[in-house]
């Protein structure tokens, strides 16, 4: 008895140590599984997510808080939105995302964190290639992260239709961001592959030195 | 495990005056705690997230309209893979025959044999995969084809819009085969 309560606390002190809590996602995305390896880096990282109807939204990490600002302005002024300080704060504030279209927007900084709960955001248009109004967001992350190396992260829906996606890449395109990352879950690498013989021969050579 | 010994050690023998105070037993339920412990790990396992998301990196080319810019692909080289509705897959190697007779149909699982057939038969500088995801495919389809480039190590992939005769196509060649 006395043994296995030890082993008990134990487990219970590892966990509770190790847990790290998500935090409370205002969207909730099923991302789809690769073989890549690779961990993220959040440092100056610029999100766009892709829920499952195909609806685009778009946020940056709580570190830039001065490239917020930025960004916010410069939309501000291209689009003449008229946004007065507190809106533009409201796009400051931890964990905001961007999911309207320009005319929108203004009305959707003014809601509280209560109404928002509640709100369904209709997304940031994409698909419309004439009026790919992703292309300004990411025109105004390029100019406010200028001289930084940005990450960008498209973190889609395994449900989203192809041409979200494709009207994301093209925004990305016409913005000269040639490079970006998909969040993926992990997932082993097939038995018998290409790539499970080369992550087999990496291994051995490894073990050889 | 929990208990004290309570019982007055040593040879000490109290006086004929004084009343042997009652014993008590020291001894505590751990049942409780215990059960208590086991429901706080199984909370603590279920909520851990042990696997962190991973990033999958890719390169777009660049847009360009002067032909001396573009990549050309050798048709006899190229393999095509068309994703549909319904995680369906359609593929055809080299150019698409006006008859469409060299246009097959196949899914997810048998994919990764097609591509490896093409790639041993292919010399490898000429071997490239045309991606083209039609309007009905979904993001997991996408990232899932871009991965199995992964894992079959291919060198030279690109992804391109489809065209009108081809998406016609696949749209009869489902509503044929009844893919909804």
């Amino acid at each position: 008895m006395t043994a296995m309560c030890d082993v008990a606390f134990l487990l219970l002190s590892f966990f509770i140590l190790t847990t790290k809590f998500k935090p409370p996602e205002a969207l909730s995305v099923t991302t789809p599984k690769s073989v890549s390896t690779q961990t993220l880096n959040n440092k100056n990282s610029v999100l766009i997510t892709l829920d499952k109807e195909g609806k685009a939204y778009f946020s940056v990490s709580d570190d830039n808080p001065s490239e917020k600002a930025d960004i916010i302005d410069y939309v501000d002024q291209q689009k003449t939105l008229g946004l007065t300080d507190a809106e533009k704060n409201a796009f400051k504030r931890s964990g905001a995302y961007i999911g309207t279209p320009f005319n929108q927007v203004k009305s959707y900084l003014q809601l509280t964190s209560d109404q928002l709960k509640d709100f369904k955001a209709p997304g940031i248009p994409v698909t419309d290639t004439l009026n790919n109004e992703m292309q300004m967001w990411l025109r105004a992350t390029a100019d406010a992260f200028q001289g930084k190396k940005m990450n960008v992260f498209l973190k889609g829906d395994n449900l989203a239709k192809y041409p979200s996606l494709k009207g994301i890449i093209d925004a990305l395109k016409k913005n000269d961001i040639m490079k970006f990352s998909m969040i993926t879950d992990p997932e082993g690498v097939p038995v018998g592959t290409e790539l499970y013989k080369k992550v087999e021969a990496k291994g051995r050579q490894a073990t050889d030195q | 495990m929990a208990e004290m010994d309570t019982s007055s050690g040593g040879g000490h023998k109290k006086g004929p005056g004084v009343k042997k105070s009652k014993k008590l037993s020291t001894r505590v339920d751990l049942t409780p705690m215990v059960d208590l412990g086991f429901l706080l790990i199984t909370f603590f396992i279920f909520t851990t997230t042990m696997s962190q998301p991973t990033a999958m990196k890719l390169f777009l080319p660049k847009d360009t309209d002067k032909p001396e810019e573009q990549n050309k692909v050798k048709a006899s080289g190229a393999l095509t893979l068309l994703l549909g509705k319904n995680d369906q897959i359609y593929y055809y190697e080299g150019e698409l025959a006006p008859d469409a007779s060299n246009f097959k149909t196949t899914s997810f699982k048998e994919i990764r044999k097609v591509i490896m057939d093409k790639k041993r038969a292919t010399d490898e500088k000429d071997f490239v995969v045309v991606i083209k995801p039609d309007n009905d495919a979904n993001y997991k389809n996408t990232v899932d084809i871009l991965d199995e480039m992964t894992i079959n190590d291919i060198k030279r992939y690109a992804m391109v819009d489809i065209s009108p005769v081809e998406y016609s196509l696949v749209q009869r060649t489902e509503q044929a085969g009844g893919v909804k």
